[in-house]
């Protein structure tokens, strides 16, 4: 016999204001199997939940249903109090009083009627509960980071120095990702070269770290604590082990007027090539698409000239399978390369530049050795244009959210400018000045009154050129849309930022959400801002929104520290509420009948087939097999099965029909 | 190919050489014009800043004229027409309630089932027999000039990319002429100034004029009547204000097209305009 306990909460005015609990507790009391109905004020207070530990021992309940407000919220509460007083934390279910009644109708009689109906119908399922074991899975104590930027390195570091072993993959030749090619960083104009090179040694030299360049994620499977990566080494065509760096091939490469992706394409590379003299490895990859050898068969001047015989043209691409038990995402963001704005002229005229593309002329690194010449000749700019918002915040040709940075870079930028052109003018163009964080409203601030940059509030028309200088044509909203028109040796737009290319596809291989725009979307926007929701892979730094280098390192350290207490334990547990095929006592009986339809129907590729086989080993059935641990409990192999042989432990068909057969 | 055909004021006033070269090249085309019966003013000019509802059930009639005549598309080789016919049959479309509206005062049916193309999108479905035609290639150095009726506002035509316009220059190409690269495609000329403040014409005109010939251009192709008016009209106001004797010509698409496939000047209406606009043999 059933004893069901029933517990009400008014959840302050949120649900007494609508629905008169009082009333509700008194009638579910003549609901069948009901032995105590109570109502309460505040049922997730710890008086409430000492109500119901106290009402299992005194009336010797097998069952509790908690009328209150949505489970997502409270019912771990209300489970871990029921499991407190000895019942099994599965035999508590919760009625939703509140998101799916008092919220959505008015004060009166049938608000409460429906409130005790909703209760009847958890009295009935709780009747066929059964008490469920939370899943045990073990874990493997090693990370995967995916994307070698400073939120890749900084997530890697942060586990490797936590005790635990990581595998940095980084799709390009060289890990460091855009910090690497930015000049000076604000707030501080430090020179990002100088605080980045020193992570991505000890990245390099850290015992705990493998790190894998020019490598990429090709499959994945396997679920949180147990996952199976396999990683494709592309061929750098060069023997990392023997190479030494020293760089002789590259010297003599013949072909050595390749745009160099590094400088933005304002600088020019050879076919073998570092990225950058800092790169870590130092090792050269060979450019296949533009390599004499492997266009037309001759050349190999590298291979002659290598003093150690690392060259290797027959090298091919490897597949590397990893156990991993958790993976941080860091793959970073692009900038909006675009022709949607024809009327800025970038990509026709050579001294309509990007912000990136900016951050190398500055850069002492960069093709100008930090000397301010513009693309097309190489003169000084005495007058700079800065566009900012070019693309963001534009619902109609571009991207509708806010790159976030842009305020900040392109101050730091027309700041830059003057610093090395004193006599020079920079004018920035922009829609509102968006500097909220630590020194950043100063930042600005510094550049418009110390450094005598001139913000016109307004947006560009367009851009052309005439007699050889830029033709800036805006208006200055400030003075009630005053036209302006600027003439310009150089314009540097601050184009939105943009998920990496084949994000969405990442995405979809390792069953992350992402968003309209193709960032990575969180678990949830406040709480759990660095989680997916797919366990066990986190988030860090511009591949989820827009950021600057501070928050990126912030919320790396977040993913690391999430990765660590996951690898704290050597076993994790899971919610059992998972799919199971019915197996009725001996194994043979079952029934699935092996069609696998329900294979085909899971989104998450948890299950597996089994055979069943005598004693003699011969074949009897292949059956359904539900990976407990793939499994995300979200029924479709129940709908699908013909059968009726899977069912969701805690909502069985059985569970589902008596909720439906009570109203 | 049959297509509803509506002049509109202007190719009957001012711009007739437009209307005269559109009827030439249709049927060099094996294009059909069917004008739309018993067809009223659009428009353009005023209506839209005195009386909304105007605005809207003048091109409404028209719409309603071309419904009842049967056809589905209709060609407005005035850009200003195109433009206006384009803005109230969308407006029309988003607003059921207000198409009843217009539909009461214009005591016409009106279900809303004809389209509104410009000369540029008709004449693109040419391009593949287009090459074939040209017997007498425009072998000259052209600005294409949009102006703004065209392309804007690009949620309702949806034509072409609003900032840098291709399809005429496509089309020059095709007809053996160089399009250059200049800077005001798609800048406003200053139409709507046209008779009143001659002196923002002649600033405004004497802006894409003057880009034009800096950028090499023998001729500036248009393929609106009020681009062309003024541009061609107003240039003794232009030259006087740039103090500079341009004499480039101002073409419309159909005329440049129709001498390269060989059509006679005069039936192209070409001895009409003001800057003489008979390309020099010798180049052609
Ligand atoms: C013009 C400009 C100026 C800036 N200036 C500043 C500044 O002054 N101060 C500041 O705080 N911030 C600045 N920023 C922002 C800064 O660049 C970012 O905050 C930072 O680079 C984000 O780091 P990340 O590691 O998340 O991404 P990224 O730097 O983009 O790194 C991602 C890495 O992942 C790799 N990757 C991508 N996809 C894959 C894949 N599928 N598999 C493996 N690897 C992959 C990429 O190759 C790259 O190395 C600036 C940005 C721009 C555009
Ligand atoms: S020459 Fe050989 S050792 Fe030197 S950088 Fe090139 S591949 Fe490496
Ligand atoms: S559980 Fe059902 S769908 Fe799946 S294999 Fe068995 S019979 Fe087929």
């Amino acid at each position: 016999m059933s004893r069901i306990g029933v517990f009400t909460c008014h959840c302050g005015e949120n649900i007494g204001a609508t629905v008169d609990c009082a009333k509700v507790a008194e009638r579910t009391r003549n609901v069948p199997g009901v032995v105590h109905s109570v109502d309460y004020k505040y049922m997730c207070s710890d008086p409430g939940q000492s109500m119901i530990k106290d009402a299992i021992k005194e009336h010797g309940l097998t069952g509790v249903v908690v009328a209150a407000c949505s489970p997502r919220m409270h019912e771990p509460t209300f489970r871990s109090a029921v499991e407190e007083a000895g019942l099994n934390p599965y035999l508590c279910e919760m009625a939703n009083l509140r998101e799916h009644c008092s919220w959505v109708h008015e004060k009166n009689d049938a608000t409460t009627d429906k409130a005790a109906d909703l209760i009847r119908v958890m009295v009935e399922k709780v009747k066929h509960n059964t008490p469920l074991h939370p899943i045990r899975v073990p874990v493997t104590k090693r990370a995967l980071v995916l994307g070698g930027g400073i939120a890749g390195i900084q997530a890697a570091l942060d586990i490797a120095n936590s005790g635990h072993k990581v595998v940095l993959v980084e799709k390009s030749p060289s890990i460091g990702g855009h910090m690497s090619q930015l000049s000076e960083t604000f707030p501080t104009l430090d020179c990002s070269q100088c605080i980045l090179t020193p992570r991505m040694v000890e990245a390099a030299r850290h015992p705990n770290i493998t790190l894998m360049t020019y490598a990429e994620l090709e499959k994945l499977e396997g679920f949180i604590g147990n996952f199976k990566a396999t990683i494709r080494k592309k061929a750098r065509q060069v023997d990392e082990k023997l190479c030494t760096g020293c760089g002789m091939c590259i010297t003599k490469c013949p072909q050595k007027k390749i745009p160099d992706e590094f400088n933005e394409g304002l600088g020019k590379r050879s076919a073998i090539y570092v990225p950058f003299p800092q790169a870590v490895p130092n090792k050269p990859v060979i450019d296949k698409a533009n390599c004499t050898f492997y266009k037309s068969g001759k050349c190999k001047v590298c291979e002659k000239m290598c003093p150690t015989g690392a060259i290797r043209f027959d090298q091919q691409d490897e597949l590397v399978t990893l156990d991993v038990g958790a993976i941080v995402l860091a793959t970073g963001f692009k900038v909006m390369r675009t022709d949607k704005f024809p009327e800025y002229g970038f990509g026709k005229y050579a001294d309509v530049i990007d912000g990136l593309q900016f951050e190398r002329l500055a850069s002492a690194s960069g093709p100008t050795l930090g000397v301010m010449k513009r693309p097309s000749d190489g003169k000084e700019p005495e007058t700079v244009v800065f566009v900012a918002c070019s693309g963001s915040r534009d619902r109609a040709k571009g991207v509708p959210y806010c790159s976030k940075i842009c305020c900040m870079y392109t101050a730091k930028h027309a700041m830059l400018y003057k610093h090395k052109m004193h006599h020079g003018k920079a004018y920035v163009f922009y829609m509102d000045i968006r500097s909220g964080g630590k020194d950043y409203d100063e930042f600005v601030r510094r550049a418009i009154e110390e450094d005598d940059v001139k913000y016109i509030r307004g947006r560009v028309s367009r851009i052309y050129e005439e007699d050889g200088q830029l033709i800036v044509k805006g208006a200055d909203t400030l003075l009630g849309g005053e036209p302006v028109e600027i003439k310009a040796d150089m314009v540097v737009l601050a184009t939105a930022v943009q998920a990496q290319d084949g994000s969405e596809e990442l995405a979809q291989r390792l069953h992350v959400s992402y968003d309209p725009y193709h960032f990575f979307a969180e678990s949830h926007p406040k709480l759990k801002p660095v989680e997916t929701n797919t366990a066990g892979i986190f988030l860090a730094g511009a591949c989820q929104a827009p950021r600057d280098i501070p928050e990126t390192v912030a919320q790396a350290s977040g993913a690391a520290a999430k990765v660590a207490s996951l690898f704290s334990k050597d076993e994790l547990t899971r919610e059992p509420v998972v799919a199971v095929v019915n197996r009725l006592p001996a194994p043979t009986f079952s029934y699935c009948v092996g069609c696998f339809l329900c294979q085909s129907a899971c989104p998450y590729q948890a299950i597996e087939a089994e055979e069943i086989r005598g004693r003699d080993g011969t074949l009897i059935k292949t059956l359904a097999k539900v990976n407990a641990g793939l499994c995300q409990g979200c029924g479709t192999c129940v709908s699908t099965c013909r059968t009726k042989a899977i069912d969701i432990q805690g909502f069985s068909n059985e569970q589902i029909f008596a909720e439906l057969m009570t109203l | 190919m049959k297509i509803g055909y509506y002049p509109g004021c202007s190719l009957l006033g001012s711009s007739r050489e437009f209307d005269e070269s559109v009827r030439a090249l249709a049927p060099a085309l094996g294009l059909e014009l069917v004008e739309v019966p018993d067809w009223n003013c659009c428009g353009a000019s005023s209506a839209h800043v005195l009386d909304h509802h105007l605005a809207l059930a003048l091109p409404a009639r028209i719409l309603a004229q071309a419904e009842a005549a049967g056809l589905t598309e209709i060609l407005a080789p005035c850009a200003a027409c195109y433009n206006r016919l384009s803005t109230a049959r969308d407006a029309l479309e988003k607003d059921p309630a207000l198409a009843r509206e217009i539909e009461a005062v214009i005591d016409l049916p009106l279900a809303g089932t004809v389209r509104i193309v410009n000369i540029l999108e008709v004449l693109d479905r040419f391009k593949d027999v287009l090459p074939g035609k040209i017997t007498r290639p425009f072998a000259h150095k052209v600005a294409c000039y949009y102006g703004c009726l065209l392309v804007r506002p690009p949620k309702v035509l949806k034509f072409d990319r609003a900032e840098d316009p291709q399809s005429m220059d496509r089309l020059m190409a095709a007809a053996g002429a160089e399009p250059r690269e200049w800077n005001f495609k798609t800048e406003c000329c200053g139409a709507a100034f046209s008779v009143t403040r001659t002196d923002l014409v002649a600033k405004m005109s004497g802006k894409i004029v003057d880009n034009a010939v800096k950028h090499g251009a023998e001729a500036i192709v248009v393929a609106c009547p009020m681009c062309q008016s003024n541009l061609d009209m107003r240039r003794p106001e232009i030259n006087a204000h740039l103090g500079a004797e341009h004499t480039i010509p101002v073409l419309f698409i159909t005329q440049a097209l129709g001498l390269a496939m060989g059509i006679d000047a005069n039936q192209l209406g070409l001895q009409r305009h003001m800057v003489p606009a008979v390309m020099a043999p010798a180049a052609v």
